[in-house]
């Protein structure tokens, strides 16, 4: 290509350039002034050599999604940067996090798994062992059942709180390991067995009961996620997964697996990831996760710069199936239209939305309303207040709701409709 | 889950195969992503009750683990169950209770179980509709689970440390700040699962279920 001037700056002209701009009064510094002219004439990176290949790859300079922390304690969690993510799949190091008692280091070679109590033959599996049987993959979303608890109270609704403080409590992974069921059939179930419980190697030992025909339904112990071994703070080197089900019950650091005939009770099953209905009883075993959407962009604390096209991005997921469809209102919920679905659709996971949407510039409400394939529809917050009462901390998966102002900025929303 | 006989599940194998080869062919008119999630996509062995199923040609056992000893269960089988299944041999009374947890317990929890800084494990205040806080005393459905989670995460910083006479002691003394059980009280695996916590009633199971038109 024929050009009169490299658009790669010669070190004179540099020189000349950033004192003229000096000079000119633009800007005090000859740093200020380096950084004006980089922005003004880039370089050309077809006129320099690359980087050479690395072992390992690593996030452009600008790019960097965080989790988000907001107390470290032994047992607190981090958040994913949905606003930031496109598609459905989580980078595994952007996956949230929920410990109750940190994350204990474990070594592949070490780590044992205990499968007893109501079976022909209790057996113990090093993770070579359990590698060597029939491997599964699925992608299925993960989502702790507290995500979403900081806009249920009509006192408290936020205003400036991000998609990632509000439900980064969700990822979804492609999850690869070997079937419960397969191991079940290994070690020979007994009858009249109903239950698991399933018990992690942390120092919390958290254990969950689950029930035994849903893990032999789709339950996976997944050694694997999104193409490699499984993440310290998602399990290594194995974790149970349940699909569509509270992320808690999906127990990290597994090592043991009791088959019993009733629920164990144990402390995150009875004190915590329980109900409180406000007519006096409390609701125990909410396992499976309800349909619900939300829109990521846009999202606070997004402005956005101009009226005319914008694209509504979300995802939708059900703990009891498949999604059917999302509808978008851009009016504060009195009109909904169907949002564009972007397939797969997956069982058990998230699905990408979008909704094209011309913004006239004036004050406005969005919202997202997902239904699954059960048909129900992710309710109102109105909805579970009635059904529920106010005082649940689990399973909020009412509709979310974005504002956004003449100015252009974009904040939580739910406040002006309740 | 029931044995098949090696003959029965030759047939069974068999028969799947085959219905699973007229499924794929049906689904290849339709290369619909559904058969991708969750479905048996390759001749499977389809067992009940399970979508994720074996290879029609699996052994019915592969046998790559190892049996657990009596011994390798016993070291590990550490819950404990309403029922009072699990609880080991031991006691502990509130006032050994009280000791142990001034030493062990007080930094996190507060001189009454109340200050915090972390958990609140007391409060004898019962609730009609709502609960006011969720502590032991007026939301814990089972007393047994104090065993369990004790034994298992506390102290936070050197779980395990307590023998099984000082975790029915701790345990004695919680229950009694909560005004559960007498200050003479002794815990064992006898008295600890008869104890009627007063929030026992108010656990229902999940009814939540997927459809038009149910919030619930
Ligand atoms: C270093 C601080 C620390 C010490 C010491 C400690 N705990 Fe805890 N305890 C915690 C934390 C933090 C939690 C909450 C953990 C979580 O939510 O995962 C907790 C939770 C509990 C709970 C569950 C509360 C509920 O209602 O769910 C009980 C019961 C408990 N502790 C008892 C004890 C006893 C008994 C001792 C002494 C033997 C003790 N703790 C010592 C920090 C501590």
């Amino acid at each position: 290509m024929p050009s009169a001037e490299s658009p790669k700056l010669s070190r004179r002209r540099w020189i000349t350039t950033t004192s003229g701009v000096i000079a000119a009064g633009l800007v005090k510094t000859q740093a200020d002034a380096i950084q004006l002219i980089a922005q003004e004439a880039p370089t050309d990176p077809t006129k320099v050599p690359g980087r050479l290949v690395s072992e390992i790859g690593s996030r452009a300079p600008g790019e960097q999604p965080k989790r988000l922390i907001r107390a470290p304690a032994l047992s607190s969690s981090s958040r994913t940067p949905l606003a930031d993510l496109m598609g459905t799949i989580t980078p595994a190091d952007l996956h949230f996090e929920r410990h109750h008692a940190g994350i204990p280091e474990i070594r592949f070679e070490d780590h044992e798994l205990l499968v007893h109590g109501m079976v022909e033959r209790p057996m113990v599996f090093r993770m070579s062992e359990l590698m060597r049987y029939p491997q599964v993959s699925r992608i299925r979303f993960l989502e702790c059942s507290g995500n979403g608890g900081g806009v249920y109270n009509r006192e408290r609704m936020p205003t400036e709180v991000t998609v990632q403080a509000l439900d980064g409590l969700l990822s979804t992974s492609e999850w690869t390991g070997v079937a419960v069921s397969t191991i079940l059939r290994e070690v020979g179930v007994r009858p009249g067995a109903n239950w698991v419980l399933a018990e992690g190697g942390d120092s919390a030992v958290m254990s969950r009961s689950v029930p035994l025909e849903k893990v032999m339904k789709d339950s996976i112990l997944a050694y694997g996620q999104n193409g490699e071994r499984i993440r310290p703070e998602q399990g290594y080197p194995l974790r149970l997964f349940n699909p569509g089900y509270e992320g808690n019950t999906s127990v990290k650091w597994l090592r043991r697996i009791e088959v019993t005939d009733q629920p164990t009770h144990t402390r995150d099953e009875t004190s915590k990831y329980t109900d409180p209905l406000g007519d006096g009883t409390v609701r125990q075993f909410s396992l499976v996760m309800d349909a619900k959407s939300v829109i990521t962009f846009p999202s606070y604390p997004y402005v956005l710069p101009d009226k005319g096209w914008w694209e509504i991005r979300g995802l939708a997921w059900s703990g009891r199936g498949r999604i059917t469809r999302v509808e978008v209102s851009t009016d504060g919920g009195r009109n909904w239209s169907d949002a564009a679905l972007e397939g797969p659709i997956l069982d058990k996971s998230t699905v990408r939305f979008r909704h094209l949407f011309e913004w006239n510039g004036r004050d406005t409400v969005i919202l997202s309303r997902a239904t699954d394939e059960t048909g129900y529809v992710q309710p109102t917050v109105e909805q579970l207040w009635e059904a529920r009462g106010i005082r649940t901390s689990y399973h909020q998966n009412h509709q979310r709701a974005w504002k956004i102002a003449r100015t252009g900025e974009v904040t939580f929303g739910l406040g002006d409709l309740v | 889950m029931s044995q098949l006989s090696n003959w029965g599940a030759d047939v069974e194998k068999l028969f799947v195969a085959s219905l699973v080869v007229v499924i794929l062919m049906a689904a290849c008119t339709d290369m619909s992503e559904t058969s991708y999630s969750g479905q048996v996509t390759s001749a499977e062995i389809a067992m009940p009750g399970t979508e994720l199923g074996l290879p029609v040609n699996a052994p019915d056992r592969f046998d790559f683990g190892v049996e657990a000893s009596e011994q390798r269960v016993a070291m590990w089988d550490i819950d404990v169950r309403p029922d009072g299944l699990g609880l080991p041999e031991g006691n502990g009374s509130v006032q050994e209770g009280r000791n142990i947890y001034n030493v062990h317990c007080i930094a996190c929890h507060g001189p009454t179980g109340t200050e915090g800084p972390n958990d609140r494990l007391v409060d004898s205040e019962q609730w009609e509709d709502v609960p006011t806080t969720r502590t032991v005393g007026n939301y814990w459905p089972y007393a047994t689970t104090l065993y369990d989670y004790i034994r298992k995460a506390m102290p936070q910083l050197t779980p395990g440390i307590l023998t099984a006479d000082e975790v029915y002691a701790v345990i004695a003394y919680v229950l009694w700040m909560n005004e559960i059980v007498s200050e003479d009280a002794v815990m064992d695996s006898e008295t600890l699962p008869a104890v009627v916590m007063p929030a026992r009633d108010k656990f229902v199971m999940d009814d939540r279920v997927g459809g038009a038109g149910i919030v619930r």
